[in-house]
């Protein structure tokens, strides 16, 4: 099953390898992985999307609050929680296929944020389906090159992953 | 007043209260060994090569329940000292191992002697530390020392760039230290500790199965006072030898692939089983699929992913080791009920049953030196009561069987990274800490070669170590596999163009003495121990084809065990 960690870490030099390390050393698998600081500049925040039976993401969390460097962890995926990537994606746009791209932009929310004669670059926010929907709606040879943040989550309601 | 890094760093190990230092000078490291030079209260053993460094280290903490102290050069020091930085990882030693380093301006520039000491180390050490200012260097030794000695202990690496040492600081070594993101359980969950109990006292066929996290907890007292409360059968791992004495009538010995009949029988059959300190190591459980089949699982361990690891548990509770049996002590007490004396009877009826197997025997009227033999001389001679370290592989499992311990902090071996080399430099440790203490390192003619060079820094310190060398002429335990799953192709395991043991010790200053005959086995060893003050390496020349019986074969479970192929049971 997929699971969405999200992670308070110290933010220190390091202490992302330890967590890499971590799932490359035990054979865990990563889905992606987004980390930034926080208000708190000496905390980091990790989202870890990851795959593996309830056994697996059992040690995973427990490994990883074993970690000195982690401070506090929760799994997103055991309550309600949003979840949220967004994508840059530069499309090929010239000609008949300017319209049709802008209005596809507009239908999915996105927004072009740069433009040249030939070419449209789109930011998109969504969950990980609706980018997978929106590249496969563009179709692949209109793409020039994507890039994908990975997902940050967050759980919906009072709850929050805070010291 | 001010001090430099150098004088800062000597000042921290002392008011840590360390009393040796394991290690070797080099380049990087050149302004800490002038601060040591310059002061008495902590002492350095000069090893000869960073290797027997931290296995010295750790031999001392092992034996002392103190943490080990480290301190080797930066690059080849320290890529030296992973072998046994790794080994201390996996059996959960504190051990603190401080890294030279290349100055600050030079990290990351492929400078002479440079290495990525903090990324090489971090899949085995509990955590490590760059100190890139000398301001934190007294904190990070603090911390370092905190996080080694406490919840499951370990290594725990700082690395120091040579400029860091020579720059001036105030000094004051902060009383204790807190991070925030590090909160050992001590006690264990209260409610899970009374349905233990519950669970123990209902059982039929009680089992009790401890590892190295009862000798760590010091809760050797604690865990003898339950058990014998109980009555109920108690099985030691490999590390956990001497956490229940071996002599008594309670104890079953030790369990896993070379564990007793009786003691993977009752495991096997079991209802209730008491785990305590103990990890399910792959050696230990064999095939999951087959593991305890019948019981429900109580497991008491101070690391919260041991638990539920490899082997799912009914009843987990995470805390100390000595504390949670204490409360169960006290629960037994309170409570009314007893356990069900008449099963028990029965129970006790089924093992001694299994016992009488007497799975350890072996040919006493050989002609050739067993090697079990040589072993069950040495704890007769030695009463029982020396400080026993061991290599790896067929010697340390006989050392296991044969030598019966009833004290913790005595056994001394490398279980989980199974490190050859390991004996002699944790001797060493050993024989420091317990000066006037027998000191026998059990070894073997392979092992005993990846680490010889330390009979000099023996020799220097006059270090009165039993080298106890079973001499084969095979990587023994690697011969036992090759035999049984290889068709008897013995590719590379025979040891070819051995040294004279004997005239090797003797130019290395010590007493060598080459014993062929069993006759003269317990002569040789009364003679060995009777020279209190020299170091003896004493090469028994051993039967080739012994091998290690009983045995699981990996995959199998613990009622599939073998004994020797003349006693098969049926």
């Amino acid at each position: 099953m997929r699971h969405i960690i999200s992670i308070l870490i110290e933010n220190e030099s390091g202490a992302l390898s330890r967590v890499a390390g971590l799932f490359s050393a035990r054979g865990y698998n990563i889905e992606s992985l987004t980390v930034a600081p926080t208000e708190d500049p000496s905390l980091s925040r990790m989202t870890l999307v990851t795959r593996g039976s309830d056994e697996i993401v059992e040690q995973i969390t427990k490994q990883l609050n074993k970690l000195v460097d982690v401070v506090k962890l929760i799994d997103l995926t055991e309550g309600p929680h949003i979840e949220r990537e967004m994508m840059l994606i530069k499309l090929r746009a010239a000609g008949d296929a300017r319209e049709e791209l802008k209005r596809l932009v507009d239908i999915f929310r996105g927004h072009i944020i740069d433009v040249t004669i030939g070419t449209y670059t789109v930011e998109l926010t969504g969950t990980g389906e609706k980018l997978d929907a929106f590249i496969q709606a563009v179709g692949s040879t209109a793409i020039l090159e994507t890039v994908r943040s990975g997902v940050s989550g967050i759980a919906r309601g009072e709850k929050s992953l805070h010291l | 007043m001010e001090l430099t890094g150098a004088e800062i760093l000597v000042r921290c190990l002392k008011d840590e209260g360390v009393e040796y230092v394991f290690g070797y000078p080099g380049g990087a490291v050149l302004y800490i060994y002038d601060a040591l030079y310059q002061q008495d209260d902590v002492k350095h053993i000069l090893v000869r090569h960073e290797q027997g460094a931290t296995h010295a280290a750790d031999g001392y903490a092992r034996s002392t329940g103190k943490p080990g102290v480290v301190l080797v050069t930066s690059g080849p020091g320290a890529t030296n000292a992973i072998t046994g930085i790794a080994t201390a990882y996996m059996d959960s030693i504190p051990m603190v191992i401080v890294t030279g380093q290349v100055h600050t301006w030079a990290i990351g520039s492929d400078a002479f002697q440079e290495v990525d000491s903090v990324g090489i180390t971090r899949p085995c050490v509990k955590h490590n530390f760059l100190v890139k200012d000398i301001k934190d260097l007294a904190t990070t030794i603090k911390k370092a020392f905190y996080l080694a000695t406490t919840g499951r202990p370990g290594p725990v690496v700082v690395d120091v760039p040579k400029d860091v040492t020579m720059h001036r600081a105030e000094y004051s070594y902060p009383e204790e230290v807190s991070i925030r993101s590090y909160h050992p359980v001590v006690k264990g969950h209260p409610g899970q500790i009374k349905k233990a109990v519950d669970l123990m006292l209902s059982a039929k066929r009680p089992m009790i199965y401890t590892g190295g996290g009862v000798i760590w907890s010091g809760a050797s007292s604690s865990l003898t006072e339950m058990t014998r409360m109980l009555g109920y059968p108690i099985t030691n791992t490999l590390m956990g030898l001497g956490a229940y004495p071996a002599t008594d009538k309670q104890s079953l010995g030790m369990l896993g692939m070379h564990g007793t009949y009786e003691a993977n029988m009752a495991m096997h059959h079991c209802d209730v089983l008491i785990a305590i300190g103990a990890r399910f190591d792959d050696r230990v459980v064999g095939k999951v699929e087959y593991f305890c089949p019948e019981a429900e699982i109580v497991h008491v361990d101070i690391d919260p992913s041991s638990i539920s690891k490899s082997v799912k548990v009914d009843v987990p509770i995470v805390g100390d080791v000595d504390h949670v049996v204490k409360e169960m002590i006290r629960l037994l007490k309170e409570d009314k009920r007893t356990p069900d004396q008449a099963a028990l009877a029965q129970w006790w009826d089924q093992i001694n049953e299994w016992r009488a197997v007497n799975c350890l025997k072996y040919d006493r009227n050989s002609s050739l030196i067993k090697p079990q033999f040589v072993l069950e001389t040495l704890y007769n001679v030695t009463q029982g009561d020396a400080f026993v370290t061991s290599d790896v592989g067929q010697h340390q499992m006989w050392a296991a069987q044969f030598y019966k311990f009833d004290k913790p902090n005595r056994w001394i071996n490398s279980g989980g990274l199974g490190t050859m080399g390991f004996g002699l430099p944790a001797a060493m440790g050993v024989q420091l800490a317990h000066p006037d203490a027998t000191v026998a390192c059990v070894t073997g003619e392979a092992s005993i070669q990846m680490c010889i060079q330390e009979l000099s820094t023996c020799r220097q310190y006059g270090l009165p170590i039993k080298v106890i060398n079973l001499n084969n002429r095979y990587m023994g335990m690697v011969r036992q596999w090759q035999e049984f799953f290889y068709e008897g192709r013995y590719a590379m395991s025979y040891m070819e163009a051995l040294p004279d043991f004997v005239k090797l010790a003797e130019s290395y200053g010590h007493i060598g003495m080459k014993i062929e005959k069993p006759s003269d086995v317990e002569p040789a060893l009364r003679e060995a121990m009777k020279l209190k003050d020299r170091l003896v390496f004493m090469d028994f020349i051993t039967d080739q084809t012994e091998n290690v019986y009983p045995m699981i074969a990996q995959g199998k479970g613990h009622h599939e065990m073998h004994l020797s192929p003349e006693r098969e049971l049926a």
